[in-house]
Order: structure tokens, then C-alpha cells, then sequence
């Protein structure tokens, strides 16, 4: 059965993909550094702090979080990995998004042009229901389906 | 133009519209999309220098260089001349194997064009690589109630916490968009709101415990929540002396960087709290008590990163984040005292002690020391950021000790706290640099 649940629409879009999901923080210069350093074609998770997600591929995936975390560089980061083809196509957040995964995804999209869709406050329900490798759909209106 | 919910100013409309210039819009366009995110209301002009995070002129981060090309071509310039964080590199002063070298090459291979950039984009001058900004030395220590958009978080929490300026914790490049447009969004730690406190930190202690347990301890309690400390002020004192603002300063340090704290309010001490007290507390506040115990089990919490624990160190790093005049000369002097003590000519390991320029400069004019005499004692002074260092994978396999909470945070080095460290340093007989 479909669960739907809605959110605020940071960077709109529709979107349908796998779901890569981090129920602790994602910490986004810890998971990119090595992908980004070594010119990877995709990213796969290097944050050895992250079991739940720890060198599962990341590109072009739903990344679904509560929040990111860790070092202020990140919106740099998530830029950086956007520009090389290395970002999720998608980040789902549980809670209000952050001060350093908004500008990453705000700077992605004002200043290289690319989009990656994101949707915050879906809640604490979405991140129990939704599991690593669901389909998950998301809407421009910021309504999310996992099926 | 689109309709935003944050209200602007006649002239904020124009330069979204491009009155202004295409890439003077886009800058607007993403200063008010990323307020849009927290329900800003409005955006806040800055006041004060600006300071930016990124310093360091890594081969990773180009659609950034690309970013300050486009915007150095139109001719824009930070609303103030700003400082920023510590270079990463200075080969004279801290010991570099020839393979570390040629690694920070690669690693920090856009270096001398990122300065460049930082320069045309109104960089304050040559000497204003550091995180601890904030002291005279460096000349940008902003005023109570200034607003700003800082992103270096030790320098955010000091602002926010000692001198009462009014910062968020942002991401870099945010930080050079809200500075280039001279104006924040209203959210956060910017509001009288964002600023209560939502935890009740109570000391249970005799003694003055060391700062970088004590902000660890608190920073993974509260995370990016702003606590109100009670009972620190009986055991630092009730005055803003530069003692114990280096106190607070390494213990916000290592509440920023265990947890995510922006803003700590200390009863009878910091600005606000002495202004408002208890007022400042949130109904329904959360409580957590700091007691010896509690300290002890967060200290040996720490894991230790190093592929043989029992390895003896190679190199100490004391200043992350930089240290102040006084801190650094209180640190030379007793290494030379232990020096003495031991009869030893020379320190077993290098230790490479971290401060800002214009610290460093004053040592030199104000200190009686000769620097060939450090050196020859294996003393040696750097405005590098030893994180930066860390960073590079070689440095980071060796076993580096330190006594900040921050370095250990963020690399494989092994804490200490300033007590043990001296012993650890004296007592130790691990492999020499090169």
C-alpha cells in the first residue's frame, strides 16, 4: 500500500527513484569527501560514522534524512558534488532543513543551474516508514509517495 | 519577479530585479531563497567586518572559485574588509615530510589563485588568516548587538555567546552572499526568540574543569541547542578578563565542534545573561547536571583513531582554534620551565603551537625569545590551522596528540587535556620528524 505524506518545498520538482535513507544526521563533507576527492563517476557514502548508509551509492538517489550535519563547508560540498554529477537526485527531510544543507541546495540550484528536488518537514513518521531501495515519488507540490 | 513571503525594502526589490546587475540578483535571489527556508521576515544589514570560513584553496571545491570569478568581474566587494580562517600550509615552521609535501600540493593546489580571489574580493590584509579573528591583534571583534553572517564556528559562538553580536551558523558560501549583499536574513540566533535558552546546564564541581571537556560535555548534550550554565561563574568569575574569555573561547570551541552549539548563555558572566539572567530560559527548558563523574566518563569516551593505540606521539598541536597573546606566551614559557626542570636541551616531539599573525607578530616584538632558540628547542609557532593539516591523509596516519576538543573532533589526533599533555610530551621518546 502507498503512504503519502506532504512537506515544504525547499527546490520543487518530480522526481521518481530508489530512497537511500539516513535515520542519523548525514554528515555531507564526511560522506562526499573521498567520491569527491578521487573523481568517483558516483558517489558512494564515505562517512564511516553512518553505518546505516556507509558505502552505499548516493548519486541519483532519494536521500531521505532528518537533518545534515557537521562541518560548515557542506553547502560547499553538496555543491561541489552536484557540479561533478555526484548529488542524490533528490533529499527528503524528516525535519525543517538546515542552515548548511539549504544553502548547498539553494546554491546548486541559483548558481550551477542544477536541481536537486527538496522537500523538509515531512515528519518522523516518513522516516519510519520509508526504507533503503523503496520507490519513492515525489510531486512539485511537495506531496511524497513511497510505494 | 517572484512573490517571496520575506518582505523587502524598495531597494532590496531593485537588486532582485537586476537594477542592480544580473550577478548582483542572483546574489539577492540566494540570500532571500535561503531566508525563505527559515521564515524569515525580512533581511538585517550587517554591521561589523564580515569573516569567512573558507581559507584553504583546495582542488575540490572549483564551482566556488567559479563562483567568485563571476562575481569579482562584475566588481562586487564585501560590504566590509574581511578576515578569514588560517592558511593551511607553512612549510617553514611545521614539519612536512617531502611525500606530505607533494600531497599538500595536490591537496591545496589552488592556493595562491584562491588568495588572489580573496583579495579582489576585499580580503582586510595579508595577516588576517585566523579563526580567532575576534582578538585586537587581528582587529575584528565585533560589537554587542552587531549583526553578521559568520560561518567559522568557533568564531560564531564566541561572538554570539562573549561579545553578544548577533550571528547564525552559516554554511560557507552563504557566508560570502549575505556579506557581498551586506545584509542576513531575520531568523535564528538573529531574533530575541532565537536566542533563549532551551537547555539548563548545571555544574556540580569544586573546581574549574577543563574547557574542552566541559564545552564537549555540553555540546553533545544539547547539540545545536542554546544552553543557560549555572555554577561557572563561582569557579571563572564574574568579569570578562582575557583569561577567562580564552577560557570560554576554547570551551565554546569544543561545544561547537562535539556538538553544533552557536549560542551559550554562563549565569552572572556573559553579556545577556547578565543583562536578563534567568529570564533568558525557555518555559519547559530541558536540565542536565555536570559533575567530576560525568566529566570523566566524557573524556574517556573518546575513541582513539590511531592504528596502534600504544604508538608514542610524534607531534603535539596546541591552538585549535588559534591562541590568544597571552595563551601562547603561558605555553612557551612553561614548555621552557619544563625544559629546565628536566634538564633537557630539546622537546622529545615538535610542538607546533598555533596562533593568529598579528599574535605571533607581537610574541616576536614583545617576547625576549630568540626564534632560532625555539626552534633549536623544537618549539615551533605557526598561524596554520592544524586541521588543515590533519586533512592530509599522510599527517593523518601519524600519531598527533593535542589538547583541543575541536582537532580531535575532526581528525585522528588523541586529546589530552592540558595537565596530561605536558606529561605526555615529556615523557614520550616516539620517532623524530623529518
Amino acid at each position: 500500500m502507498k503512504k503519502e505524506f506532504k512537506g515544504r518545498v525547499i527546490v520543487g520538482g518530480y522526481f521518481k527513484g530508489e530512497a537511500l535513507v539516513s535515520r542519523k544526521g548525514f554528515n555531507t563533507l564526511a560522506s562526499f569527501q573521498k567520491s569527491i576527492v578521487t573523481r568517483a563517476k558516483k558517489a558512494k557514502c564515505s562517512d564511516q560514522d553512518n553505518a546505516e548508509i556507509f558505502g552505499k551509492e548516493m548519486t541519483g538517489k532519494v536521500l531521505c534524512l532528518p537533518q545534515t550535519i557537521g562541518s560548515t563547508t557542506a553547502g560547499l560540498v553538496l555543491m561541489t558534488a552536484a557540479e561533478m554529477g555526484l548529488q542524490p537526485a533528490a533529499m527528503l527531510f524528516s525535519r525543517p532543513i538546515d542552515s548548511l544543507a539549504a544553502a548547498g541546495v539553494i546554491m546548486t540550484d541559483v548558481w550551477l543551474n542544477k536541481k536537486i528536488i527538496t522537500v523538509d518537514q515531512l515528519g518522523d513518521e516518513f522516516l519510519e516508514a520509508v526504507k533503503t531501495g523503496d520507490t519513492v515519488e515525489i510531486f512539485e507540490d511537495g506531496r511524497v509517495l513511497i510505494e | 519577479m517572484k512573490n517571496y513571503q520575506l518582505e523587502l525594502t524598495a531597494e532590496e526589490k531593485e537588486i532582485l530585479e537586476g537594477k542592480k546587475g544580473p550577478l548582483l540578483a542572483k546574489v539577492m535571489e540566494t540570500v532571500v531563497r535561503f531566508g525563505e527556508a527559515f521564515g524569515a521576515k525580512r533581511l538585517l544589514p550587517l554591521s561589523g567586518r564580515p569573516h569567512l570560513v573558507t581559507s584553504f584553496g583546495a582542488n575540490t571545491i572549483k564551482p566556488y572559485y567559479g563562483i567568485l570569478d563571476e562575481l569579482i568581474a562584475a566588481g562586487l566587494r564585501t560590504y566590509g574588509e574581511f578576515t578569514v580562517d588560517p592558511r593551511p600550509l607553512d612549510y617553514v615552521n611545521v614539519p612536512v615530510s617531502l611525500a606530505e609535501k607533494i600531497l599538500f600540493k595536490f591537496i591545496f593546489g589552488k592556493q595562491k589563485d584562491y588568495e588572489k580571489q580573496l583579495r579582489q574580493l576585499g580580503l582586510k590584509d595579508d595577516d588576517a588568516f585566523t579563526c580567532t579573528c575576534y582578538y585586537p591583534e587581528v582587529g575584528n571583534t565585533p560589537a554587542r548587538g552587531d549583526v553578521l553572517a559568520w560561518s567559522e564556528s568557533s568564531a560564531v559562538v564566541f561572538a554570539n555567546s562573549v561579545l553578544g553580536a548577533r550571528t547564525n551558523r552559516n554554511s560557507a558560501g552563504i557566508d560570502v552572499m549575505c556579506n557581498i549583499i551586506g545584509r542576513a536574513p531575520e531568523y535564528g540566533f538573529l531574533t530575541d526568540e532565537g536566542r533563549k535558552a532551551t537547555w539548563v546546564v548545571e555544574l556540580k564541581l569544586n573546581r574549574l574543569p577543563n574547557a574542552q571537556i566541559l564545552g564537549s560535555a555540553i555540546g553533545l548534550k544539547v547539540v545545536e541547542e542554546v544552553p543557560y550554565i549555572v555554577g561557572l561563574s563561582e569557579l571563572l568569575g564574574t568579569e570578562l578578563t582575557d583569561a577567562v574569555k580564552d577560557y570560554l573561547k576554547d570551551m565554546g570551541a569544543a561545544s561547537a565542534s562535539n556538538g553544533a552549539v552557536g549560542l551559550y548563555h554562563v549565569e552572572n558572566l556573559t553579556p545577556e545573561a547578565k543583562d536578563f539572567g534567568r529570564d533568558l530560559i525557555k518555559p519547559g527548558a530541558k536540565f542536565y547536571q555536570i559533575d567530576e563523574t560525568e566529566l570523566e566518563r566524557i573524556y574517556r569516551s573518546y575513541p582513539v583513531l590511531w592504528k596502534k593505540p600504544a604508538t608514542k606521539p610524534a607531534l603535539c598541536f596546541i591552538g585549535c582554534p588559534h591562541l590568544s597573546f597571552n595563551q601562547l606566551k603561558t605555553w612557551v614559557e612553561a614548555l621552557f620551565t619544563e625544559l629546565e626542570k628536566r634538564k633537557l636541551p630539546r622537546l622529545p616531539i615538535p610542538v607546533v603551537l598555533c596562533a593568529p599573525p598579528g599574535v605571533l607578530k607581537r610574541f616576536r616584538e614583545e617576547v625576549p625569545v630568540n626564534p632560532g632558540e625555539l626552534k633549536a628547542k623544537n618549539i615551533r609557532l605557526t598561524y596554520i590551522c592544524p586541521l588543515m593539516y590533519m586533512n592530509n591523509p599522510l599527517c593523518a596516519k601519524k600519531p598527533v596528540i593535542t589538547n583541543s576538543n575541536k582537532l580531535r573532533t575532526y581528525s585522528t589526533s588523541r586529546f589530552y587535556p592540558d595537565d596530561e599533555i605536558m606529561n605526555i610530551i615529556f615523557e614520550t621518546a616516539g620517532r623524530r620528524e623529518s
